[in-house]
């Protein structure tokens, strides 16, 4: 993949304290290079630091030292060009599924004075966005449930709201938290083509967390691999770092074939096996942009 | 919580209703003997009396030729009705304050002082500069009641999920609209909520300023009439005042319930 750097992860490293206020590392002098464009799947062992990791290239948490750039500007806050689905669903809850995924369009396309004529006649203002949040709701298969409140609905149900309300907007870099975990296999494939489909008409670049290491390397063109469990461990690392080598559209018919297999055996045997990784000098850093430093 | 099917029997309503009865049983006969003693008695009036009271202080102009209970409580009621608005202002005060960090601590300390003071005791120092007009009771009031308002409103704000604001951030939301748009509609209804409980205080603080200076005011009539003993007017305009704060309350209660569903859910 070429194209320019969009976000750049500078030796980044996290630091929090537990109850006794003594400090711990969380994340450990990360280094990451991603292009525009590109769709990054991350795994790793439970409590490593993923999660952490979103955070501080959101912008809602600032590493303890290093620097997290996009476009070559330092992130110090979250903004419009960075969209959100939080591994818990983080919907409004005095709005309905519909209002869900039209908020970011008021938002964005706010005016006093429409706001005002909003009130006056409901409904006027926000007929322009009906059909473009219809079609998303229709993509997430939630059409019929657009006035539901979220007490209404169920845990997946839910998330795949976040999700519409996360993709409508379009933005530049979306972080994507465990967003199907709680999805039966069916509605996964569904919201996978939803969006690869999405994610290759908007040149969106793409950082998706997930346990599923089979949606890892179907969704993704790079998979990283962060762990906590290494030689002198103190804090996670990026221990794999690998390009898919299929190009996208990808067919279902992928995961069948012997090497796909293997890269699921290889991150699940070498990648997440706190053994393996313990006995190695070096980790497989094989991507292009992968960033490898003297240990 | 647990929920159960509703049932909705007679027996409910009459188990609901079954105190209110006694009393007034108890308190009738009481009465009734106390007349049949002494025919003029004022301590214990019949539902009658007190019936009486209501009817000629509502329906028949007194010696200045004015309605008086409507009197009454139009005066109380814009009392009331002026210090809501500071109220409300007091809701938007609190969400700024959890917003904005130097809103909270320029203001955080100071509130919370100051809803440690009892306002009661700054009465006679309202007295002193604002005079004994209507300035001063709404006052009362205002300082009585809305440093708990913020207070409260600002715990809520602060309280907010923390993801729902960096969401809307991500979206695009500027300050402005994260109070107006993200926040302010979902905690109104708990504000609302602390409204209603407190709105005994308001009522409470109403009374204490239209007893010490006003020339209306429900709280005013009870104070005058016990020079002359009048246990019937008194006692109805108790009724009264209480029917009124019930009606207020179960309204506030109807709208929150109608008007924003995914409450309390
Ligand atoms: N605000 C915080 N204060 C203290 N410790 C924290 C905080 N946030 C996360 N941690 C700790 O940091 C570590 C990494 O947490 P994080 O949520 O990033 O893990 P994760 O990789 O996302 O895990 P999971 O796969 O279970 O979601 C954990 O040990 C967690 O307890
Ligand atoms: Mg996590």
């Amino acid at each position: 993949m070429t194209g320019k750097y969009i976000l750049e992860v500078e030796g980044a490293s996290q630091q929090y304290f537990d109850q006794s206020e003594k400090s711990f590392q969380v994340l450990n002098n990360i280094n990451l290079q991603i292009r525009e464009g590109e769709f990054v799947t991350i795994v790793g062992p439970t409590g490593c630091g993923k999660s952490t990791l979103l955070r501080m290239i959101l912008g809602s948490e600032r590493p303890s030292a290093g620097n997290v750039l996009m476009d070559q500007k330092p992130i110090l806050k979250p903004d419009r060009n960075r969209g959100v689905v939080f591994q818990k669903y983080s919907l409004f809850d005095n709005l309905t599924v519909r209002q869900n995924v039209r908020i970011g369009l008021e938002l964005e396309n706010f005016s006093i004075f429409g706001n005002l004529l909003n009130t006056v006649f409901p409904g006027w203002k926000y007929e322009e966005y009906s059909t473009l949040v219809d079609e998303y709701l229709e993509r997430v298969g939630l059409l019929q449930h657009g006035d539901k409140y979220p007490y209404q609905l169920s845990g997946g149900m839910r998330q795949r709201v976040a999700i519409a309300q996360a993709m409508i907007m379009k933005p530049k870099v979306l972080l994507m938290d465990e967003p199907f975990g709680a999805l039966d296999a069916g509605t996964k494939d569904q919201m996978h083509a939803f969006m690869l489909e999405q994610w290759q008409q908007t040149g969106q670049t793409i950082l998706f967390v997930t346990h599923d290491l089979e949606e890892a390397v179907y969704l993704g063109t790079r998979v990283i691999v962060l762990s906590q469990y290494y030689q002198g461990a103190n804090g996670a690392k990026i221990v794999k770092d690998f390009n898919t080598p299929w190009p996208h559209p990808r067919d279902q018919s992928v995961k069948e074939e012997e090497l796909f297999q293997d890269m699921i055996k290889t991150i699940r045997n070498q990648g997440l096996n706190s053994n393996y990784l313990l006995n190695q000098e070096e980790f497989d850093l094989s991507h292009a942009d992968a960033i490898q430093l003297a240990s | 919580m647990l929920s159960v099917t509703k049932r909705s029997s007679w027996t409910d309503t009459l188990l609901s209703i079954f105190l209110f009865v006694l009393i007034i049983i108890l308190y009738q006969y009481f009465a009734h003997q106390r007349h049949l003693l002494n025919p003029h008695d004022k301590l214990v009036p019949t539902f009658a009396q007190m019936l009486d009271a209501f009817t000629r202080s509502t329906f028949e102009p007194d010696r200045n030729g004015v309605y008086r209970l409507l009197d009454d409580t139009l005066a109380s009621g814009q009392r009331v009705l002026i210090s809501m608005v500071f109220v409300f202002g007091g809701v938007l005060m609190g969400a700024y304050m959890g917003l904005f960090p130097v809103m909270d601590k320029l203001f955080y300390k100071f509130f919370l002082f100051f809803d440690k003071i009892p306002a009661l005791a700054i009465l006679p120092i309202l007295f002193i500069f604002f005079g004994l007009g209507e300035v001063s009771k709404v006052a009362l009031i205002v300082i009585g009641v809305v440093p708990t308002i913020i207070l409260d409103t600002y715990l809520r704000a602060k309280a907010f999920p923390q993801e729902q604001v960096i969401k809307a951030i991500t979206m695009s939301a500027s300050k402005s609209q994260i109070i107006f748009k993200i926040i302010l509609p979902k905690i109104f209804p708990m504000a609302l909520d602390s409204i209603r409980l407190n709105f005994k205080a308001i009522v409470l603080f109403l009374i204490s300023g239209e007893a010490l200076a006003a020339t209306a005011g429900l709280g005013y009539r009870i104070f005058v009439v016990r020079r002359y003993m009048a246990m019937d007017i008194i006692i109805s305009y108790v009724i009264w005042i209480g029917l009124l704060s019930y009606l207020i309350d179960a309204g506030i209660c109807l709208w929150i319930k109608k008007q924003y569903r995914w409450y309390n859910k």
